[in-house]
């Protein structure tokens, strides 16, 4: 077991230097970062001033180790636009796309497991039939325009809670039905498909046959086992949640860490979108490791093996 | 109109059970006005092939059909109470303590995120009222019982630290905890070694007299029904054929259906030809080892399996060389080894001819290929689904440079040699049964005129009926064309009833060679002997019809 | 001893007029309610997307600041707009027949991109595994870690956003369900005696993967281009929503929710109504994937 999270921690390690190499050049392919740090109006003579200052002009394997080392520290370097240090930067930021994340998922986990595990024991039963229809939905409906849609009916028309802005809870729960709702059809359908497949295998059959009571049979023998992948696909849905905050964060104009990646993005300001894209791909790594121990610690044929 | 051998009570009495199939079926009922009785003490063996309805029966007994199977008519009293009429509750009661069932395949029969106690423990739990200390107890006496090795070891032990035997052990510990009237066995042994199933067959012997049960034993072997039962039943698409006491069924059959297949049985009755000693060498074997490294990586040991240690043979032309061995013999590797899916350590020789076939490697292996050709086990995998017969059985002819047309001529005479009609050529491999699957592999590896056929295992996954035909055929192409074949099979009787001269491995060495005769009447190696002696049914002369 | 004699002697062989595997597809098929309505739905969008120049009453692209914001027909409006205009006076009935062949295009074309990309690496891997099989698992980890939407919003961002550049980045970034799928088909595949069969029969590497492993992967393969062309819309959809998409005054879907946001107070129709557009195309599209695994799944449905 121990070998086996070694192995994964160093792949994991891997992972994240290629994906820092990655998000340092990709902004290196097209654009002159001097010119953009120069702005507009600058001159030839600004721009080679500039790309002297900042050492645009050394090799680029020189100012990928020189990034990297910083980056390590915590040191993203300044911002272009805000002229502060990206890191301050997308510290503020972070907590409330981590905010929005967490609640997002417990949302979607909320929903998705019990209906799933419930859509298992009764197929084409009538929760079933709703649940794929949930799914169905959730799987078709772009999240913006959800989120818009939802801002509409429940903001503009009822009320009830504030269209924009982080000020108190109630903002969070529109963003947070939105972003849990893009999570859930996945992690639904691979319950119901694990609990399915569960329970008509063979050990389930042993376990009636040994007169069981149902509820035994069903949460200690089956969900046991079919939670399983639904742990892995759970990280990866949080990674990609994170990730995709960039789109809700926008619509209900929460200042987050992806608010934050679109407002760079307009503006070129190339160290935060780098020190974004590292980070959000770091979210990814971590979460999907630590899924994978959970899993050793879940299953004990990786346990013991 | 049924005469019991036995004087006892019965536990079990179904009556009249019809469970009638889904429209799209090709038959109407899965069991068809079925009744039958279970007494005390007594091993009830119900005998059939595939799709007969017998695993059926004992599905519905325990309550375990999915829904879609329910019966029309009929009753299942036990102990006096119909199960059918019965609440969920109150049956499910039962299940576990009084009746209870044991099932053909224990590698996925315990589930695999619990330690064996736990589910030992469950049944306790759930029908008695216990405390956890004397639980612990009773488990281990009931894992003692069943001659489990290190009881306390077990006990906090996966399902997938232990061997296949070990854990149908723990399957028949869990369903014995409780004392049941009823016990039923699908299929125990099916999937396990010989020499295991032996010691699972001895258990039950023992079983029905320490627990009083009634145990139904639903096989489609009759060896082993030979071995365990005082009564069998015989049943054939959803129906008993025939019924009675096991000396009545199994020495003076009296039904066409259980008549064809006990003669089916595999059986020493081949009629030696004298293989001709002047015959050359078709392949020989020198050295072959195959050794596993499963590379270390920076933190992991680097760990070295050798799974065939220097084997050494060689078959004459015209010869069938049976290897036989259980399961992690190394028989499997040995033919991957052969046929050249896998390369064999550097010093091994395999000679075909005058050419090191062990060496080849790239366009060089393609083309000598054609010489060694195998059938394997599987006849519904070895097939691809999504090619017709005809692509099936020219792309070996073609790739060796035969064109289209002479392939397809030969396809199609080959077909005829193994009986089966020239105009399937456009079908798919879906529309055949396993045994015309069989045969249509066989075609395929005969298309390219092979020098040595290799079977794998070829007959294992069929009917015994449909077993008995292919292992003719095999025997008929032997003569008709003087292959070579070399035979792989776990099972001792049907190598008997096919090879020459026989090999038996054990991890990865041969321990035992010779000729049929020799082997089964004077085995000189230990662990033949031991093999030899688990063959169940030996006291059982089958007879004859012809 | 009993007997019961058999009366009718039924035997094990298979009839002959047995369906082939085909006939037993299309045969579920025209069964699947589901499959025969979305193809329909999808089949219909496609012919509106082609014959866009035919259908649209008006020029998408003309701008008539005098009849701005006027409402859809169902609202109030004239029928001279059926789904009304948007802020420059564009008809939008016009620009949402238009959007049709955006959302197809690119769809189609990015899923077609990600599916050869995906299925080389993912055969590849499945069936050499080893070392190829490391590389490939390795780079489908390091494309899963970036997040899609950050990294296509800053290559348009850098090289513009054309639907050229749209489609190709899409079609560089959504290939890893295909890696991940076909890797395991394939390994599955792999292990069936079939194909070692064919090697025994002296196949050639290449005839292998095209006549043993894909036609049996093919099934998977149709439901996850069907998927990831859904997915490829919904991104063209969101990055032309964010600014960074397909840009003015081309006729996406996206864009036209993006131009509607400002006016969400008072028309929320200008989101509604290609929002509901995106819905029908890319519901009828997971519905038409759903349905091609039920019915190509060895047991039928479910």
């Amino acid at each position: 077991m121990f070998v086996y999270i070694l192995k994964r921690f160093s792949s994991a390690i891997l992972v994240a230097l290629t994906v820092s190499i990655i998000s340092f050049s990709l902004l290196y392919l097209s654009s002159d970062p001097a010119a953009a740090i120069a702005g507009e109006n600058a001159s030839g003579a600004d721009i080679e001033a500039v790309r002297k200052f900042y050492g645009f002009d050394r090799p680029i394997a020189v100012q990928y180790f020189e990034w990297l080392t910083k980056a390590i520290q915590g040191d993203f370097g300044e911002s272009y636009y805000f002229k502060l240090p990206v890191s301050d930067l997308i510290f503020d930021r972070l907590s409330i796309t981590m905010k929005l994340g967490l609640s997002g998922m417990i949302f979607a986990l909320s929903f998705a497991i019990p209906l799933g595990v419930i859509a298992s024991i009764q197929p084409n039963s009538l929760i079933d039939r709703f649940a794929l229809f949930l799914s169905v939905m959730g799987q078709a409906v772009p999240s913006f325009w959800l989120g818009l849609i939802l801002i509409v009916v429940f903001s503009i028309n009822l009320g009830w809670v504030p269209a924009s802005g982080t000020d108190s809870f109630q903002s969070y729960i529109l963003p947070t039905i939105v972003l849990g709702y893009y999570a859930m059809p996945a992690i639904m359908r691979l319950t119901r498909a694990g609990m399915l497949d569960v329970l008509s295998s063979d050990y389930i059959r042993t376990a009636r046959a040994k007169g069981l009571s149902k509820r035994s049979i069903l949460f200690k023998h089956a969900l046991r086992n079919a939670i399983i992948p639904v742990v892995s696909l759970a990280a990866v849905q949080m990674g990609f949640m994170l990730g995709g905050a960039i789109v809700t964060e926008s619509v209900f104009a929460l200042h987050g860490a992806g608010y934050l990646a679109w407002e760079s993005i307009s503006r070129n300001d190339l160290p935060t979108i780098q020190a974004l894209i590292l980070i959000f791909s770091l979210f990814f790594i971590v979460f999907t490791f630590l899924a994978d121990i959970l899993n050793v610690w879940l299953d004990p044929r990786m346990r013991l093996n | 109109m049924t005469k019991y051998g036995k004087k006892s009570e019965s536990v079990l009495s179904i009556q009249n059970l019809t469970i009638p199939l889904p429209i799209s079926g090709d038959r109407k009922y899965a069991v068809e006005n079925l009744s039958l009785e279970v007494g005390r003490n007594e091993i009830l063996c119900i005998v059939g092939e595939s799709g007969s309805g017998k695993s059926i029966t004992s599905f519905s007994t325990m309550g375990l059909l999915p829904k879609i199977l329910t019966p029309s008519n009929g009753k299942i009293l036990f102990e006096g109470e119909d199960l059918l009429s019965m609440t969920e509750t109150k049956r499910n009661g039962l299940l576990g303590d009084k009746m209870s069932m044991i099932f053909q395949e224990p590698m996925t029969a315990l589930n695999p995120c619990y330690t064996v106690g736990n589910q030992l423990n469950e049944v306790f739990k759930a029908h008695r009222n216990m405390s956890a200390k004397e639980r612990k107890k009773r488990s281990l006496d009931l894992l003692r019982e069943v001659k489990l090795p290190n009881p306390e070891i077990l006990y906090t032990s996966y399902p997938h630290q232990l061997s296949g035997g070990q854990r149908q052990r723990i399957i028949i510990a869990i369903a014995i905890a409780l004392n049941p009237s009823l016990l039923i066995a699908d299929e125990p042994t099916t999937a396990l070694d010989v020499t295991t199933q032996a010691q699972i067959l001895r258990l039950f012997k023992e079983l029905k007299d320490t627990h009083n049960a009634g145990i139904i034993f639903i096989t489609h072997d009759f060896d082993v029904v030979a071995e365990i039962a005082d009564r069998i039943i015989v049943m054939q698409h959803g129906q008993i054929v025939e019924q009675g006491s096991a000396d009545e069924i199994l020495c003076r059959p009296q039904h066409p259906y259980t008549r064809l297949l006990i003669d089916a049985v595999p059986r020493k009755t081949k009629v030696k030809c004298k293989i001709d000693v002047d015959k050359p060498v078709a392949i020989s074997v020198e050295n072959l080892s195959k050794t596993f490294i499963t590379k270390g990586g920076l933190f992991k040991p680097s760990r070295i399996v050798e799974a065939v240690k220097s084997a050494n043979f060689s078959v004459k032309e015209g010869e069938i060389l049976g290897i036989v061995g259980e399961s992690g013999s190394g028989k499997t590797t040995l033919v991957r080894c052969l046929i050249r899916l896998l390369k064999p350590n550097d010093n091994s020789k395999i000679n075909i001819g005058d050419l090191d076939f062990s060496n080849l490697s790239g366009s060089a292996l393609r083309a000598e290929r054609k010489n060694i050709q195998i059938v394997f086990q599987d006849p519904y995998g070895s097939l691809n689904p999504r090619r017709t017969i005809r692509e099936l059985l020219i792309e070996g002819p073609v790739n060796f440079g035969v064109s289209k047309k002479e392939a397809l001529r030969r396809a199609k005479k080959l077909l005829k040699i193994v009986r089966l009609d020239g105009d399937i050529l456009n079908r798919y491999p879906a529309q055949f049964s396993g045994g015309q699957r069989q045969r249509i592999c066989i075609a395929r590896a005969l298309a390219v005129e092979p020098k040595i056929l290799i079977a794998d295992e070829a007959v294992s996954a069929l009917d015994v009926s449909v077993q008995k035909e292919v292992l003719n055929l095999l025997n008929e192409i032997k003569i008709k064309f003087g292959l070579t074949i070399i035979f792989i099979t776990h099972d001792l009787r049907v190598a008997a009833q096919l090879c020459d001269n026989i090999l038996v491995m054990k991890d990865g060495q041969i321990v035992e060679r010779g000729s049929v005769e020799d082997v089964f009447e004077a085995p000189k190696n230990e662990y033949t002997q031991k093999l030899l002696a688990a063959l169940p049914g030996q006291n059982w002369e089958a007879p004859s019809f012809v | 001893m009993s007997i019961i004699i058999n009366k009718t002697n039924r035997t094990e062989m298979k009839t002959p007029t047995s369906p082939t595997p085909r006939e037993v597809i299309i045969g579920r098929m025209k069964k699947h309610k589901g499959l025969i309505i979305s193809f329909a739905v999808l089949l219909g969008l496609v012919l509106v997307a082609l014959a866009a120049p035919l259908l649209a009453p008006h020029d998408p692209f003309k701008q008539n600041l005098l009849l701005r914001l006027e409402p859809p027909v169902f609202l109030g409006g004239s029928w001279n707009n059926i789904f009304g205009t948007d802020h420059l006076g564009r008809d939008y009935l016009s620009r949402l027949i238009y959007g049709t062949q955006i959302s197809l295009l690119i769809g189609f074309v990015a899923a077609l991109i990600s599916a050869v990309i995906g299925t080389i690496m993912g055969v590849s891997a499945g069936y050499f595994g080893g070392k190829t099989d490391l590389v490939v698992t390795f780079l489908v980890n390091v494309r899963l870690s970036l997040p899609v939407v950050l990294v296509a919003l800053a290559v348009v961002a850098l090289f513009g956003g054309s639907l050229f550049v749209v489609i190709s980045v899409l079609g560089l970034l959504l290939w890893d369900r295909f890696a991940v799928v076909t890797r395991a088909a394939t390994m599955q595949i792999r292990n069936m005696e079939y194909v070692a069969a064919a090697e025994i029969l002296g196949t050639k590497i290449p005839r292998i993967l095209w006549k043993d492993i894909l036609p049996n992967i093919a099934n998977q393969l149709i439901v996850i281009i069907t998927l990831e062309m859904a997915h490829a819309i919904m991104l063209e959809a969101a990055l032309s929503f964010l600014g960074l998409g397909v840009q003015p005054p081309t006729p996406s879907w996206g864009l036209m929710i993006s131009e509607g946001k400002p006016m969400l107070f008072f028309e929320p129709w200008l989101i509604t109504i290609p929002g509901v557009a995106l819905f029908i195309l890319v519901f009828a599209i997971n519905m038409f994937g759903d349905g091609v695994r039920d019915v190509s799944a060895p047991e039928g449905r479910n």
